[in-house]
């Protein structure tokens, strides 16, 4: 009794006295929150006004993030073009999970099926990844279904399923195969879907941004940060630094933001370091 | 034995190099064959053309030859070195190239020198002091770098030492108005100089990182405290047991950055207009100029491969325990 009433007389911020496992939890709620609420204010910008007027203009308390040269706010441009960036990436990531989860599958079929899956995993190794996503998204013709799919077919990474040694062990106690896919199998790929869906996102908004910017990827008229530092590259000259300064920052904070999140909910879901 | 050995070695290389080519040009032909674009279009660009002329275009560029056949052609003509005729140069692809890849091969070999050897000192000192601000400002450096968009940083360095301080020019591989082959050697090196100091800050990081944790791994093993209870410490220490246990794999890892390499180049060239193979790919890529483009794709699949090839001799020419071993035989 007396132990606890001291505790409650030093208490001090929650957070201190929390576990790990509350900490990584309350982290991971703050980042998806800051994330989800760009996302949606992002969504819900459109057509920011212009006024030439407010033209180039430093960045002030009005405008925290400067204005462009039609005097459109700098800040709300880069909030819809980090909303438009999530969206992408997370289709994109989506897409390239599917991908790894079906080749994995695949490759633990049978030998042959394995071979394959190394063949294609060493063809898409062989070239640049750049070069690699602009070869794809020309062949969906450019535009955001080119940006997506050639973010999404590129970033896959094979995961082995079949050689985790307690799915040899049950096969070994004589247990169906219903039986390893249902409890062993199913839970490993639910949680490899969740965070390699996260922790895909970071690389997918870079390569996303870094094909816009190059000019194949989201037409010129989106509000894309690509978009917004391409076009910033022209001012570039005449002293204009807050218009690529502040959407690039803001790129940096989101891209950490996931790796964040992607790292607490791995420590999570990952059985290893769960308890700790 | 030797000699055997690493006659085998090469020749296995060699046929893997041959399929893996044979493979990209397929694989990355039958992509562009699948996309929009259409040769003749691409040729022309919205110039107006009689319905006869259109049609000997399309024989000539074969627009309904099977894609087999094309695939054939395509390989016949790759085996002669002949990767056929830039649309937007109007210049045989292959000789585009070789300038282009000179311009970007510069870039590329010193940047790639300073981040291996700069990250590998940072790596050193933050791993040594663990825990101290030194290491704290280097983990935090490389997460930064490791998160920001290249280009972006390429854009920052612009913005500071070119705009702000004027130190040196804002871009393009020579002054305008003077061929690339009269260009003085300090005109091309002033230009040089802020490419390859962004992408030497970009690929600082991996190598900075891999290196303080190989570091911090080694210094926490038996060996290492048993040789502290001998009585060797500081540099010392470090410089016996550390380096030469962690140098092989770094520059391994160094040599397995090409890929990443590459793809910096291509974002940074487009930042500072550094006429280089990145600049020539992206262009290539935006006006359809395919038989470019696809060349451009070949000649960066050599290029990874000979990093991967360098990072696997680098194991047998400079690891002792290999040699070792061979010795022995």
């Amino acid at each position: 009794m007396i132990r606890k009433r001291e505790s409650d007389d030093k208490k001090q911020w929650f957070l201190y006295t929390a576990n790990l496992r509350t900490k990584t939890i309350v982290i991971i709620v703050l980042s998806a929150l800051v994330i989800i609420s760009i996302f949606v204010s992002g969504y819900f910008i459109r057509d920011i006004p212009t006024s030439f007027v407010n033209a180039n203009q430093m960045p002030s308390l009005q405008h925290i993030f400067g204005t462009d040269w039609m005097g459109r706010d700098m800040f709300q441009r880069t909030i819809a073009g980090l909303g438009l960036s999530i969206m992408v990436g997370f289709i994109a990531s989506v897409i390239s999970t599917i991908i790894s989860i079906v080749l994995g599958l695949l490759s633990s079929f049978n030998k042959f099926a394995d071979e394959c899956v190394a063949g294609i995993i060493d063809l898409f190794g062989s070239i640049p990844h750049i070069l690699l996503i602009i070869l794809v998204s020309i062949m969906f013709g450019g535009g955001v279904i080119g940006v997506v799919m050639g973010v999404g077919l590129t970033h896959w990474t094979v995961k082995e399923i079949r050689t985790k040694e307690y799915i040899h062990l049950a096969e070994n106690l004589g247990k169906s195969k219903v039986w390893i896919a249902v409890k062993h199998i199913f839970p490993l790929i639910i949680s490899q879907i969740i965070v390699g869906v996260i922790l895909m996102f970071p690389h997918a908004i870079m390569h996303e941004a870094a094909i816009t910017f190059l000019g194949f990827g989201l037409p010129p008229h989106e509000p894309a940060i690509g978009v917004i530092l391409a076009e910033s590259m022209h001012y570039l000259s005449s002293g204009y630094w807050w218009l690529a300064f502040y959407p690039g920052m803001s790129l940096l904070i989101v891209v950490l933001l996931f790796d964040f999140i992607g790292e607490n909910v791995e420590k999570l879901l990952n059985p290893e370091t769960a308890q700790e | 034995m030797n000699k055997n050995r690493l006659l085998k070695f090469f020749g296995y290389k060699l046929i893997r190099f041959i399929i893996l080519i044979l493979v990209v040009a397929i694989f990355s032909f039958i992509l562009i064959d699948l996309s929009p674009i259409d040769p003749v279009n691409a040729y022309l660009r919205q110039a107006a053309v009689s319905e006869a002329q259109r049609q000997i275009l399309e024989n000539y560029f074969g627009t309904n030859v099977p894609l087999t056949t094309k695939i054939f052609h395509w390989l016949v003509d790759l085996i002669h070195f002949d990767l056929g005729t830039s649309l937007i140069y109007r210049a045989p692809v292959i000789d585009i190239i070789l300038e282009k890849a000179s311009a970007s091969m510069v870039l590329m070999a010193i940047s790639w020198v300073l981040s291996g050897i700069i990250g590998f000192a940072l790596g050193v000192v933050a791993g040594k002091n663990k825990g101290s601000w030194i290491d704290k400002a280097v983990k935090v450096y490389c997460y930064a770098i490791q998160s920001a968009p290249s280009f972006w940083v390429g854009m920052l360095v612009l913005m500071i030492f070119a705009v702000y301080l004027g130190w040196f020019p804002i871009g393009f591989g020579v002054p305008i108005g003077v061929r690339s082959t009269d260009a003085t050697f300090m005109e091309w090196a002033s230009r040089l100089v802020l490419p390859a100091l962004t992408l030497s800050l970009v690929g600082l990081a991996p190598i900075a990182m891999y290196t303080r944790n190989e570091l911090i791994q080694v210094l926490s093993s038996d060996y290492v405290l048993f040789a502290k209870s001998r009585g060797e410490k500081g540099w010392d220490l470090v410089k016996n047991h550390g380096i030469r246990n962690i140098l092989l794999p770094a520059v391994t890892l160094q040599f397995l950055s090409f890929s990443e390499l590459f793809g910096g180049a291509v974002l940074v060239e487009q930042v500072f207009s550094y006429p280089g193979v990145g600049q020539t790919a992206v262009a290539a890529g935006l006006s359809s100029d395919v038989p470019l483009f696809l060349g451009i794709v070949i000649f960066s699949a050599i290029f990874v491969f000979v990093g991967n090839l360098l990072a696997d001799l680098s194991y047998y020419l400079i690891d002792p325990r290999i040699k070792e071993s061979e010795f022995n035989d």
